[in-house]
């Protein structure tokens, strides 16, 4: 434990003044302490045990869940965010406040809490009910769709005045220009912060356990009551999580590779 | 400024009036271009050249004055969805070649050339890539048609984007400095194909800086300075005997060297 705390209040003194770090050393010393006599239980989720298998395929019956939401969570919020970012390129100051309205309220508002205002305000004050799939759903399209937003806008806005230019010259309209010739390069151009947002999404899936989907966290919140073994269990959901979004990062990798191949010279 | 008789002149722009803030880039322009006259416009740069031209297919909205294509007026005081498409019907007969080429680089060289005949004229895929292919020979590089952009030389993007422009068979074609950001070696194939095109008798105005070009081919060279032709003349008057000392000036500057 020694030297790790002893680190950790080299950095504490110097950066938070000296009262601070006494607070700090105090208590890394007193997390040293546990971590040190704590001993993990991995056989619960080691494939060796039977216990620990049949604990595993519960764990991982929650990935389809997971892969589902956030599927169709990205598949709607990215056009979504298109059709939000247009407006904010318009030269109409009225237009593009539609724009910074929606962008600039979503955003603010908390996930969790825009998910519980979903699932449970809506029944009482629309009589609208929907199931904690369909409210999870909507609440990462609606959350994610402002974000996306912006990337677009940023994508869009960074595409050559040449190009509107040249496309307008042909007599295209604005519907064919920026569907033929500027949304195309500016996917291209955003890909990377479009992956990241995707990962963000698999990510955040993760709150839908609160209102009782049996995606990845809600199937280890269950473990937990059952086997009391947090410690271990959400070690194995970070490990799930982890491998998902590594699979995106290949995936977004070989699009962009596969997008931009025709532009090498 | 020939102009056959009886017939309405290509291009006629009266009073144009532009100002970007307190500069005023065109300051009351009159031009006219006959069916198949070529006009080369020159002069210093920030002279107004560009946004002259721009504004004749109206990617620049003129202040004051009126343009018009055969007749037909290009600024109108429409607003919204009806002004668009007054625009977009214009432009399809106005071809517009610019200086840094512009071509889109996310789609082949066939599909830069068959993109606008298929959106805005309406044919199919086939038509429009034999449309295409036709005009790639005639810019002298049918075999670049499976190629990206970013793969051609400048000369060859150059060429790639006037036969795109061409694809719209536009009464018209406007180059703004067409050869302004080539490297030397490639400025005469691109030029050669303007040549071509001038001897088939499209009506051209081109803004530039190649005197030979001007002098060789232009029917009238059209001197430009602070926002005002100053002169427009049969090249072989302008360059023995420009009138004014202005254009005399440029003349000794861009000869002399």
């Amino acid at each position: 434990m020694g030297t790790r705390s002893r680190a950790a209040a080299c950095l504490g003194a110097a950066s938070i003044g000296r009262k601070n770090a006494l607070v700090l050393i105090l208590t890394a010393s007193m997390l040293g302490g546990c971590s040190g006599s704590y001993s993990w239980g991995w056989y619960v989720v080691l494939p060796t045990t039977a216990q620990g298998l049949s604990n595993i395929q519960f764990l991982l019956s929650g990935l389809w869940q997971t892969v589902a939401i956030s599927l169709c969570a990205v598949a709607i919020s990215a056009p979504l965010g298109l059709l939000v970012a247009l407006p904010g390129l318009a030269r109409n100051r009225w237009i593009r406040s539609i724009n910074r309205i929606y962008v600039e309220i979503i955003r603010s508002i908390p996930i969790l809490a825009l998910m519980l205002w979903v699932h449970y305000g809506l029944p009482i004050l629309l009589g609208i009910n929907f199931s904690a799939f369909t409210s999870g759903l909507i609440t990462l399209i609606v959350s994610d769709s402002a974000f996306t937003a912006e990337i677009f806008r940023a994508g869009i806005q960074s595409i050559d005045k040449g190009q509107h230019e040249a496309a307008e010259a042909l007599g295209l309209n604005y519907r064919d220009k920026m569907r033929d010739v500027i949304v195309p390069q500016a996917i291209r151009r955003i890909l990377p912060a479009l992956g990241n947002q995707f990962v963000y999404i698999v990510k955040m899936s993760s709150i839908l356990s609160i209102v009782g989907v049996f995606e990845l966290t809600k199937k280890a919140n269950e473990l937990t009551t059952t086997i009391y073994r947090p410690l271990e269990i959400y070690t194995f959901l970070c490990l799930e999580y982890l491998v998902l979004v590594l699979i995106i990062s290949a995936g977004v990798r070989r699009l962009e590779r596969w997008l931009t191949i025709d532009r090498r010279a | 400024m020939s102009d056959a008789p009886g017939r309405t002149p290509m291009i006629e722009v009266r009073g144009a009036r532009k100002a970007f803030g307190a500069a005023e880039v065109l300051r009351g322009i009159d031009l006219t271009v006959g069916r198949g006259e070529i006009v080369a416009i020159i002069g210093p740069s920030g002279s107004g050249k560009s946004t002259l031209l721009r504004a004749i297919n109206h990617l620049e909205t003129l202040d004051a004055g009126e343009i018009r294509l055969d007749g037909r007026r290009v600024n109108l005081p429409l607003r919204g969805r009806a002004f668009e498409r007054h625009v977009n019907a214009l432009r399809r007969q106005i071809g517009m070649v610019f200086q840094q080429f512009n071509l889109f680089p996310h789609l082949s060289v066939l599909d830069n050339l068959a993109l606008a005949p298929m959106r805005a004229r309406g044919l199919d895929r086939q038509e429009a890539r034999a449309l295409a292919t036709t005009y790639l020979e005639r810019v002298h590089i049918p075999e670049q048609a499976q190629k990206y952009p970013a793969q051609l030389s400048g000369g060859q993007q150059q060429r790639v984007a006037i036969a795109r422009a061409l694809c719209m068979r536009p009464k018209i074609m406007l180059f703004d400095e067409p050869t302004s950001a080539l490297d030397p070696e490639m400025i005469k194939e691109v030029l050669d194909v303007m040549v071509e095109l001038a001897e088939d008798g499209m009506t051209m105005i081109v803004v530039t800086h190649e005197m030979g070009f001007a002098r060789e081919v232009a029917d009238t060279i059209a001197f430009m300075d602070h926002g005002r032709i100053v002169e427009a003349l049969p090249p072989a008057q302008f360059f023995t005997a420009a009138r004014t000392e202005r254009a005399q000036l440029f003349l000794s500057r861009i000869l002399g060297h």
